[in-house]
């Protein structure tokens, strides 16, 4: 064993090996077992200090999430004290207590953390198994097919909420099936699926260009909507949509966490690994696509957060993998830190759609990752 | 070292008049080949001759278009993949790897095949892991990231990765390429050294056919999607199998160190054949 040789070589293997040059008699099993034990429990220990960072990183974005989460209802054209927050959540407050904060603010803010958490996990699971930074369903069209065709449901076809909910769904996932049949070349390739991706988000902001163009102006100021997102006029039925779709996703995508560490390192050594790449990937890819297809139909596409949630995550604990939970949390804090903004940044009664402030937030990312990814080498 | 099989009970991975190819391109036509249990297999071949392309239809990842590669007489495309990951590991020949993964988190993927829906992660995991990672000398580098590696230290954990899949036939396609001489001797003393420890068959393509020779037990010698020459190193590199495969007149000699056939390249200018007078020099007048 090349690393028993040497002795010293480990600094946990000091009591072991600094008899010097294990003697051909007695010394090399020796020597290795120490080697082997110290290993296993550094092994071990790296993997207890990560988990406890990560488990310091993920308290530390629910604390934010809990602050920004009072704010948010705490806040506004009639602001509470946090004892009459706290009464008021606990169902002792006055009527119009109870109807701004439980009717109006409650919604807003769990519709907002639960599109964050479906966006950001729709980025990451793209990102991951696409193994491009780009690879997002709003930079790729996914979001935005869900937009245009929600525009055309409500412009042409004279949809109501629901029926434009739906067909903002179809078309993210009619968009998602026309680049992967466009990608596929005896399997799919991350950077072409990009770049088929990005032609096709072009194709559908020029279709949404022609049909807010050809709209009355009362009809397009409705439309306008959807083209930039807004978590304004949450109602309980469309969260418990998006809600019920998180549950049943996430835990599948748990459960496919391993095959994705393996299909990170390639489709031929995934395969090696005795994961089924093509497969894999196509499951994910349909996850990832219902999860952003809900969202959207709840809100609009809230652009960027999908975009930017993963690579933050990653930033900050540092591993390798799919980080679900910090980034889950990382999704939720930019959208409703974006909502809170959208309520209160302007003057007066003035509120924007906060999708004006994710695409605000996450443009800048975007240049960033352009300008610096030439640089290493590791962009699309 | 970990358990691992013995040559007398190492299953036996042969290749059935296999043909295989990618989309409409046909790269190997009826190929019959024995991988030999617990031995060094090296397959030399000038470029495009079908070497990775075989490597792949012996893992599994390529599907014949005919014929069948068979695991311990098992048809192995009827067998599950994550079956087939614990015996056959293949390092291809440029993985891939997240960015800031860690040596640690990159060599523990290499226990997927042997996890389950049940069968998380377990000490064992972690004893197999530091097993590879000592035997590849890359067990300082637990906590480093990848990326921040030298290419030597890169190729030695990508090799633990496949050490810790802990299969009994281990396949690698060029494991030496990118690294100067200095690495590539490490890396091929490493897999040796395997072998003769733990009796774990090794089948990689190399390009240097000095090295080939000295490290196989047993050497494939490829051109154009057949196989030209395969036996003992001795017998299979000869002078006129070289120019068959490669196109090239040699002078095969015995290595000094270890006596396996050592091919000298002739080449236009040097050797007997061409003079400085040769007309081949005038019409090349770039040569300094």
């Amino acid at each position: 064993m090349r690393g028993t040789v040497q002795p010293g070589a480990h600094p946990g293997t000091m009591s072991g090996s600094t008899r010097g040059p294990a003697t051909v008699a007695d010394g090399p099993a020796r020597v290795a077992a120490s080697v082997l034990k110290a290993d296993a429990a550094l092994l071990a220990h790296a993997r207890a200090q990560r988990s406890r960072r990560e488990r310091r990183i993920v308290l530390g974005l629910l604390g934010a999430l809990v602050i920004v989460g009072a704010f948010s209802l705490a806040v506004g054209a009639y602001s509470l004290s946090v004892p009459d927050l706290l009464r008021t959540l606990a169902g002792q407050g006055t009527q119009s207590e109870n109807f701004i904060v439980l009717s109006l603010r409650l919604p807003r803010l769990t519709l907002a953390v639960l599109v964050g958490v479906a966006f950001a996990i729709s980025g990451a699971v793209f990102q991951t198994v696409l193994r491009n930074p780009l690879a997002s369903p709003d930079i790729i069209g996914v979001t935005g097919g869900a937009s245009a065709a929600a525009v055309f449901g409500m412009l042409v076809l004279g949809f109501g909420a629901v029926a434009t909910s739906l067909a903002a769904f179809a078309g993210a996932v009619i968009v998602a099936c026309v680049i992967y049949l466009l990608a596929w070349r005896g399997g799919v390739v991350g950077y072409r699926f990009v770049l088929i991706g990005v032609g096709v988000a072009f194709m559908v902001q020029g279709l949404l260009g022609y049909l807010l163009s050809r709209a009355a102006r009362n009809d397009a100021q409705g439309a306008l909507l959807w083209l930039v997102g807004s978590v304004s006029g949450a109602r309980w039925q469309d969260i418990s949509v998006v809600a019920v779709v998180l549950l049943v996703l996430l835990p599948i995508i748990r459960l496919l966490s391993g095959r994705l560490r393996a299909l990170q390192l390639g489709d031929d050594l995934a395969r090696s690994l005795g994961v089924d790449a093509e497969r894999t990937r196509l499951v994910l890819l349909v996850i990832a696509v219902a999860l952003a297809a809900t969202a959207t139909a709840a809100v609009g596409p809230l652009a960027f957060v999908a975009f930017v949630a993963a690579p933050i995550a990653r930033r900050a604990v540092g591993s390798g993998g799919l980080d679900l939970i910090p980034t889950a949390l990382i999704g939720a804090l930019i959208t409703t830190v974006a909502d809170f903004a959208a309520q209160h940044v302007l003057p007066g009664q003035l509120e924007l759609p906060a999708g004006i402030i994710t695409g605000a937030i996450g443009a800048p990312y975007l240049l960033w990752l352009l300008a610096t990814s030439n640089k290493t080498g590791k962009g699309a | 070292m970990t358990p691992s099989a013995t040559p007398e009970n190492a299953p036996e991975l042969r290749a059935e008049g296999v043909s295989l190819g990618y989309d409409q391109s046909r790269i190997i036509e009826n190929l019959d080949l024995e991988v030999i249990p617990g031995a060094i297999t090296v397959i030399v071949g000038a470029n495009a001759s079908g070497k990775s392309t075989l490597l792949k239809g012996l893992a599994r990842l390529l599907k014949p278009d005919a014929g069948q590669v068979t695991l311990g007489g098992r048809n192995i495309a009827a067998l599950s993949g994550k079956k087939v990951a614990t015996v056959v590991g293949l390092l291809p020949q440029q993985p891939v790897a997240p960015d800031g993964i860690t040596v640690a988190d990159l060599v523990g993927r290499g226990r997927y095949p042997h996890q389950g829906w049940f069968r998380q992660w377990s000490s064992t995991d972690d004893e197999i892991v530091a097993t590879a990672m000592a035997a590849t000398n890359t067990d300082q580098l637990v906590t480093r990231r990848l990326e921040d590696l030298s290419g030597g230290q890169r190729q030695r954990v990508w090799i633990a990765m496949a050490l810790a899949q802990d299969p009994e036939i281990l396949l690698l396609d060029e494991p030496t390429t990118f690294l100067d001489v200095t690495h590539q001797i490490e890396v091929l003393d490493l897999l040796l050294e395997r072998n003769r420890e733990c009796g774990t068959t090794v089948v990689m393509v190399l390009h240097d056919l000095n090295l080939a020779a000295r490290y196989a037990d047993h050497l494939v010698v490829m051109r154009a999607g057949r196989i030209v020459a395969n036996g003992a190193p001795a017998e299979t590199l000869t002078a006129e199998i070289v120019r068959e495969a490669f196109d090239l007149e040699a002078l095969i000699t015995p290595d000094p160190v270890c006596g396996s056939p050592l091919v000298v390249p002739i080449g236009r200018f040097h050797g007997r054949a061409p003079t400085p007078q040769s007309p081949v020099i005038r019409h090349n007048p770039v040569i300094i």
